[in-house]
C-alpha cells in the first residue's frame, strides 16, 4: 500500500474538535460541510481542493520503471493503428444470410425480463444490440419497478460478461463435461433410491413458482430429501414477526404513496429489501412539489448506521442496533399495545418531547401512515410494528398483507442450521448447492467450510468458481439470468417471466435445469421447463396460451398475479413478548448489514459496483469500520487506524473510518468483503465481517472489543475528490451571504412557504446582458436537465447507469486514492449541522452543459464545442490532453483518461460494450454528453418521421435509471415539456451562478417537512 | 457473376465483402438520414452502375462531407431519384435544392456531436 497521504489524507490528530465544534454552532447550526477536513481546513485539504489532480510525479513512477513505460508505450503504438488520413485497415462487411427476426443492425432491440435479488423480482427492459445485451433499463410495466433500477440491477451486465465467471463444469478440480456431469448425477440417483436418503438441496431465497414445483417434485420422488434456503441477507426476523403477530408468515407490502408519516424503523426501505425500488418511486412521488401547497410526506427514521432513508428523514435518530427494540416498545406502549417495558437498562435516548411529538403525527395520520420495521432487527419488532399499524388503522390502506410472496417461507437460519446438523451426523450423502456461497458467508459459528466436507458427494452450482465451488467435487457454471428462463415474484407477488437475451456464454445451466437432472428429466430446456410449468397452471389453452405467452413475454409481467391483499389481525398480547437484554450504556456494539454497492458479497467482482462510491461515506473498493466521532474520539481511534475487532473468541482486521451520523458505541462493517476467490477483481477487498457473524447475532452483537495493530489503512474516499471552490468567501463571515451562495439549498415546508424563492439569489445572479459574446438566439431544441434534490435518495443507480452505457472504465483502488475515478456523474453530498447528527444531503453532479462554458474556451485544439442545441460537445479524437479544460471547469466534471484505463484486451467485454459511444483511449478527456448517442438516434428518428421529438423521447441514462424520477431531461426551448415546468419552479437554482456559466443542468432546492413540534 | 450470391444462399453462408467506403471507427456516421432526406446513391458513392468493380469516388474525408453539411442545396435531389444511379444534378441544382431542403427540412448540421460522440 503505497503512501498517498497527500492524496487520501486521514483524519491526523491535529484536527482540533472543538473549534470545529464551535464553528459549526457559530453559523447556527446552518452551515453546509462535506468532511471533517472541510471544516478543520487542513493543509492537506487546501492541497486536495487547490489541486484537482494532486502533484505525485516520483510515485507515481513507483512499480513502473522507464523501460517498462517505453515498453508498454511501444506495445500500445502498435495497436493504436492507423490515422484516418491514410488508407484504412481493410474491413469485411459481413451480412446475414437469413437474419434473425426484427434485428436491423445499428438498432437495439428491447426485452422484457426480471432480475431477482433475494428472490424478488425487479422487472428489467434489457437493451440488446445484435443479440447481445448491452444496457439494462427498468421496465414500466412491472410493479417492482415503475422504470426506475438499483445500482445492482444496471451492474449485472457487466457480471454476465465478467471474464472470471465459471466456465466449465469441474470434477475435483479438472474440466469435465456436462455429460459426464450428467451420468455421475444418474449415478448418485440411483444410489440415493428409493428414498432419497441423505439427499439435501439447499438454494437461495425461491419465489419461483415453477422452481418451487420442480423441487417439491424432486421431494416427492425422494421423500426423505430435504430442501434447505439460505442466503447471508436473511428476512427471519420479518417471517418470524409475522408469524408472532398473526400466527403464520405473510409478507408486508407497503403502498408509500399513499403515506403521509412514515416511521422507518432501522429500515433502509428505500434501497434494500424486497420492493425498494418501487417503494424509492412511491415515496419520491410525495416529495414532488408543485408549488409552496403541496402536502409533502414526512420520515421518521430510527437507525443504527447512517443510510440513504435516513438522509431522506426530516427527522432522524441515531441509536445503537439494540437500542431500537427499546425504542419500538416505548412507542407501542402509546397505542395501547400493553409491553413487557424496556428492559430497566434501556438507554433509548429519544428525549420525551420528541417521542410525544412522533406520536401525536400519528395519530393525526391515522390510516395514512406507516411504521415500517428493519431487516435488522429482532422479529418482535416486526411484530410490534405490525400490532401498531393495526392499531393505527394503517392495515389495508398504506400497508396491505398477502400470502408470502417466498414459495417455501421458512426461517432460514434455522434451515442452515439443520443443513448443518445433518451434515455433521453425517447424515448427508448428497449435498446439492444451487447457487449461493456458504462457505465464504454462513455464520460463523457453523464452520460451514470444514462441516461441508462431512457431506460424501458435493455438487454446486455458481456464477464462479468461489469458495463454496472450491470444496465441492462437482461445479456447475450458473447461466447467468440475462442466459437463462425462469420466473420470479415481486414485492407484491406479480409473476414475471425471466427470459434469456443471450445464450449462455460458457455453458451455464440455470437452476431449473440442474433440478430437472436430479428429478432424472436432464433433457429438457429451461424453457420447456417453465413453460411446461405454466401451461399446466394457466386455464388458457393452446393458442390463447400462446398468446398469454407472447403477452406475457412482452410485457414482461404476467397480468393480474399480484398477490390478492388477506385480511390478518395481529394478537393483542405482542408486546408481552421478552425484551431482548439491553447493551450496557458504553459497550460497544457491532452491526453487520448488507452493502451499498456489494450487497452480500456476490457482486464482489463488480468492478463498477465496487468503484461506486458508497452512499453518504462515498467510500470506494472497502467496505471500513464505520464510527461515530465521539466513540472515535473517546477510544483514542483515528481515521484510517487498522485495528483488531473481536467479538466472541472471534476477530478480523478492519481500518476504522470516522462517519458523521453513526451512533455512538457502535461499530458498522458491512459484509461482502474480505473475498478469497471473488475474481481477479474482487480478491482481497476490504474486510470480512462473515468472520465474526454468528447465527445467533446475525444483525448486531454486543461485546465488540478493539485492539489496535499499529498499522494504517488507506481508504479511496471520493468525498474528497472534484470538489468546488468557493472563492471570495472566507467561511467565518458573518454574513448570511457566505453560505446562502452554497451549492445545496434547503429549506422547511415553513420557509419556503414564507419565501418560495428562497433558493435565488437575485444579488449574485449574473444580469442577462453580461457578457463578451452576442446572444445566441437557440431555435428548434435545446437540452436541459432539472435535478429535483428533493427526490434524489442517494442512491447511485444514476452512477452506475452512465458507467454501462457510456463505456466508462474502472481505474482501481490506487487511482481513485489519486483522484482519478472516472464517473461521469458523482453525487456529492452534504452534511450540515453538527458531528454527531448532521442532516445529510446529497447533490447529483453530471456535466452542467454550460452556455457560456469556461471549459470550451480554452480548449488549444477545439475539441470541446458547443452545439446549436446547447450541447457542450466533447470530440475525443481531437483532444491532445493539454486538460486547460477540467482546469478551467468550476464544477470539477471533467475526466482525463491518465492512463489506459479501458480494457481493450478482454474479449468477453467487447460484447457488453454500448456501441454508440467510443471507448477512450488514454490521453483524452471525456465528460457527461447529455448521451448525445440518444439525443442524435431520437433526432435521426424524428427527423424519418417527419415530426418533432416528443417530451420525453429522450432518456438520458441517469434519468431512466433513477427510481426516484429526480433527473428529468427535455428541451426548455419547448415550454410544455416537463423539464421547463420543472426549471419554471421557484425552486430552481443553478450552482455557482455568480460565475456567469449559464448552466443547462439547474436544481430544485430541497424542501424539508419537519414536525413544527419537534425543535432540534 | 452473381455465383458467389446464390452460393451463399444456397449454403447459407454469408459473403464477406471488402468494404471499400468505410470510415474511421471515431466516426459515427447513420446511413438511414441521408438516404430519408433526398441525399443519392451516387452523390456519396460516384457512378455505381458504371463501375465494375468498385471503388470508391469520394476521399471520405470530414472537408468532403461538411462541403455538403455547410451547402446541402448544391447537392440534395428528389426523394424519388434517391436511387437512380444514373441521376445528373439539373441546371438550376440551385434553385431546386434551396426548395427541397425546405421542403425535406435539412439541416445544415455542422455540430461536432453530429458525428463525433
Amino acid at each position: 500500500m503505497t503512501d498517498n497521504s497527500n492524496s487520501n489524507y486521514s483524519m491526523n490528530e491535529t484536527i482540533d474538535l472543538a473549534a470545529v465544534r464551535a464553528k459549526l454552532a457559530k453559523d447556527g447550526g446552518k452551515r453546509f460541510w462535506q468532511s471533517l477536513d472541510e471544516l478543520a481546513e487542513t493543509p492537506g485539504y487546501r492541497y486536495k481542493l487547490e489541486n484537482e489532480f494532486p502533484e505525485n510525479t516520483e510515485k507515481e513512477a513507483e512499480g513502473i520503471d522507464r523501460r517498462g513505460i517505453l515498453k508498454l508505450m511501444a506495445a500500445s503504438a502498435a495497436m493504436a493503428g492507423l490515422s484516418a488520413c491514410t488508407k484504412l485497415p481493410t474491413e469485411k462487411i459481413v451480412p446475414y444470410v437469413r437474419p434473425p427476426e426484427e434485428i436491423i443492425p445499428g438498432k437495439p432491440l428491447f426485452y422484457a425480463t426480471s432480475m431477482t435479488q433475494s428472490g424478488v423480482a425487479t422487472g428489467l427492459l434489457v437493451e440488446s444490440h445484435m443479440g447481445r445485451p448491452t444496457k439494462i433499463e427498468g421496465n414500466p410495466e412491472h410493479p417492482g419497478s415503475l422504470g426506475g433500477t438499483d445500482v445492482f440491477n444496471q451492474a449485472s451486465i457487466l457480471t454476465l460478461y465478467d471474464p472470471d465467471r465459471s466456465q466449465t463444469v469441474i470434477h475435483e478440480g479438472r474440466i469435465e463435461s456436462w455429460a459426464a456431469f450428467l451420468t455421475a448425477i444418474g449415478n448418485m440417483r440411483s444410489q440415493i433410491a428409493p428414498r432419497g436418503t441423505g439427499l439435501r438441496i439447499l438454494t437461495e431465497t425461491v419465489t419461483s413458482p415453477s422452481l418451487a414445483a420442480q423441487i417439491r417434485d424432486v421431494l416427492k420422488q425422494f421423500p426423505d430429501a430435504k430442501w434447505h434456503q439460505y442466503e447471508p441477507c436473511i428476512r427471519d426476523a420479518a417471517h418470524d414477526g409475522a408469524v408472532t403477530a398473526f400466527g403464520k408468515p405473510v409478507t408486508a407490502v407497503y403502498h408509500l404513496d399513499k403515506a403521509d408519516v412514515i416511521v422507518s424503523l432501522d429500515a433502509d426501505f428505500l434501497t434494500t429489501g424486497p420492493g425498494h425500488t418501487r417503494y424509492a418511486r412511491d415515496f419520491s412521488s410525495r416529495r414532488a412539489i408543485e408549488g409552496p401547497g403541496t402536502k409533502l410526506n414526512r420520515l421518521y427514521v430510527v437507525e443504527c448506521t447512517p443510510t440513504s432513508t435516513g438522509s431522506m428523514a426530516d427527522h432522524r435518530r441515531a441509536m445503537r442496533a439494540s437500542e431500537v427494540e427499546a425504542f419500538t416498545r416505548q412507542l407501542a406502549t402509546e397505542f395501547g399495545i400493553a409491553s413487557a417495558g424496556a428492559p430497566e437498562n434501556s438507554t433509548s435516548s429519544v428525549p420525551p418531547a420528541w417521542m410525544m411529538a412522533l406520536v401525536r403525527d400519528l395519530e393525526k395520520h391515522r390510516g395514512s401512515c406507516v411504521v415500517i420495521p428493519g431487516e435488522g432487527q429482532p422479529a418482535i419488532v416486526h411484530a410490534l410494528a405490525h400490532a401498531m399499524n393495526a392499531s393505527l388503522g394503517n392495515a389495508g390502506k398504506t400497508v396491505t398483507y398477502t400470502e408470502p410472496i417466498e414459495a417455501n417461507p421458512v426461517n432460514q437460519m434455522n434451515s442452515l442450521r439443520e443443513l448443518v446438523k445433518d451434515m455433521n451426523a453425517g447424515a448427508v450423502e448428497l449435498l446439492v448447492m444451487l447457487g449461493g456461497n456458504p462457505v465464504y458467508d454462513a455464520p460463523a459459528d457453523f464452520e460451514f467450510g470444514p462441516t461441508l466436507l462431512k457431506a460424501k458427494l458435493r455438487v454446486h452450482s455458481g456464477l464462479y468458481y468461489d469458495e463454496t465451488a472450491e470444496l465441492c467435487h462437482w461445479h456447475v457454471p450458473e447461466a447467468h439470468f440475462l442466459e437463462a428462463w425462469s420466473d420470479a415474484r415481486a414485492y407484491d407477488g406479480t409473476i414475471g417471466i425471466v427470459q434469456p437475451l443471450i445464450a449462455p456464454l460458457y455453458q451455464g445451466r440455470s437452476a431449473h435445469e440442474l433440478v430437472a437432472a436430479i428429478a432424472g428429466d436432464a433433457g429438457k430446456s429451461g424453457h420447456d421447463l417453465v413453460q411446461g410449468y405454466w401451461k399446466s397452471q394457466r386455464p388458457e389453452k393452446d393458442k390463447a396460451f400462446e398468446a398469454f405467452w407472447q403477452k406475457s413475454l412482452h410485457d414482461g409481467v404476467m397480468a393480474g398475479t399480484a398477490l390478492p391483499a388477506i385480511s390478518v389481525s395481529p394478537r393483542t398480547d405482542i408486546g408481552r413478548e421478552p425484551a431482548s437484554p439491553a447493551l450496557d450504556k458504553d459497550a460497544l456494539e457491532i452491526v453487520y448489514r448488507p452493502d451499498p454497492t456489494i450487497g452480500d458479497g456476490r457482486y464482489s467482482n463488480n468492478g463498477w459496483l465496487q468503484e461506486t462510491p458508497k452512499t453518504i461515506t462515498r467510500l470506494t473498493w472497502d467496505n471500513a469500520a464505520l464510527v461515530s466521532v465521539n466513540t472515535a474520539v473517546r477510544l483514542k481511534l483515528r481515521h484510517g487506524q487498522y485495528m483488531k475487532l473481536k467479538v466472541a473468541g472471534r476477530e478480523v482486521y478492519a481500518g476504522v473510518f470516522a462517519d458523521p451520523g453513526h451512533p455512538d458505541n457502535s461499530i458498522t462493517l458491512h459484509l461482502g468483503y474480505g473475498r478469497r476467490r471473488a475474481g481477479n477483481v474482487g480478491n482481497g477487498q476490504g474486510f470480512n465481517a462473515y468472520f465474526l457473524r454468528t447465527s445467533g447475532a446475525p444483525w448486531m452483537a454486543g461485546g465488540l472489543q478493539l485492539e489496535d495493530s499499529g498499522k494504517k489503512y488507506y481508504f479511496a474516499v471520493q468525498q474528497y475528490h472534484y470538489m468546488m471552490e468557493e472563492d471570495g468567501h472566507p467561511a467565518d463571515t458573518e454574513s448570511v451571504n457566505a453560505f446562502r451562495r452554497d451549492l445545496i439549498q434547503v429549506a422547511t415546508v415553513e420557509e419556503f412557504q414564507k419565501d418560495p424563492n428562497f433558493a435565488r439569489h437575485p444579488e449574485t445572479e449574473p444580469g442577462k446582458k453580461l457578457s463578451l459574446y452576442p446572444g445566441f438566439k437557440s431555435e428548434g431544441y435545446a437540452w436541459g436537465m432539472s435535478i429535483d434534490l428533493n427526490r434524489c435518495i442517494g442512491c447511485n443507480a444514476c452512477v452506475v447507469a452512465c458507467v454501462s452505457e457510456n463505456n466508462i472504465a474502472v481505474v482501481g483502488k490506487d487511482q481513485v486514492m489519486r483522484g482519478r475515478a472516472m464517473q461521469w456523474i458523482r453525487i456529492d453530498t452534504y452534511f450540515r449541522g453538527n458531528l454527531e447528527t448532521p442532516e445529510m444531503y446529497f447533490e447529483p453532479l453530471p456535466c452542467m452543459q454550460c452556455e457560456n462554458a469556461p471549459c470550451e474556451v480554452v480548449c488549444p485544439v477545439g475539441a470541446t464545442t458547443h452545439s446549436i442545441e446547447g450541447l457542450n460537445e466533447m470530440t475525443y479524437n481531437r483532444c491532445v490532453g493539454t486538460r486547460y479544460c477540467s482546469n478551467n471547469c468550476p464544477y470539477k466534471v471533467r475526466r482525463f483518461n491518465f492512463f489506459l484505463y479501458s480494457d481493450f484486451k478482454t474479449p468477453s467485454l467487447y460484447g457488453m460494450r454500448n456501441p454508440n459511444v467510443t471507448v477512450r483511449s488514454r490521453g483524452v478527456m471525456e465528460k457527461c454528453t447529455y448521451c448525445v448517442q440518444r439525443i442524435n438516434a431520437a433526432k435521426i428518428r424524428s427527423e424519418e418521421e417527419d415530426r418533432q421529438i416528443r417530451d420525453g423521447e429522450i432518456v438520458t441514462a441517469c434519468q431512466s435509471a433513477c427510481p426516484a424520477e429526480a433527473i428529468v431531461f427535455g428541451s426548455i426551448n419547448d415550454p410544455k415539456s416537463r423539464v421547463s415546468k420543472l426549471k419554471a419552479q421557484s425552486r430552481d437554482y443553478s450552482l455557482l451562478d455568480d460565475l456567469n456559466t449559464k448552466p443547462r443542468t439547474t436544481y430544485l432546492a430541497r424542501v424539508r417537512n419537519p414536525n413544527p413540534e419537534i425543535r432540534e | 457473376m452473381l455465383e458467389p450470391v446464390r452460393a451463399s444462399y444456397r449454403d447459407d453462408k454469408s459473403l464477406a465483402w471488402t468494404r471499400v467506403n468505410a470510415l474511421p471507427d471515431f466516426v459515427y456516421f447513420d446511413h438511414s438520414i441521408h438516404v430519408s432526406k433526398g441525399v443519392g446513391c451516387t452523390t456519396c458513392h460516384g457512378p455505381i452502375a458504371e463501375m465494375p468493380l468498385t471503388w470508391r469516388a469520394g476521399t471520405l474525408y470530414m472537408q468532403w462531407c461538411l462541403e455538403c453539411h455547410r451547402e446541402p442545396e448544391k447537392y440534395v435531389r428528389p426523394k424519388s431519384e434517391v436511387f437512380n444511379p444514373y441521376y445528373e444534378p439539373p441546371k438550376n441544382q440551385l434553385e431546386l435544392g434551396r426548395r427541397l431542403v425546405k421542403e425535406y427540412k435539412i439541416q445544415s448540421l455542422q455540430n461536432c456531436s453530429t458525428c463525433h460522440r
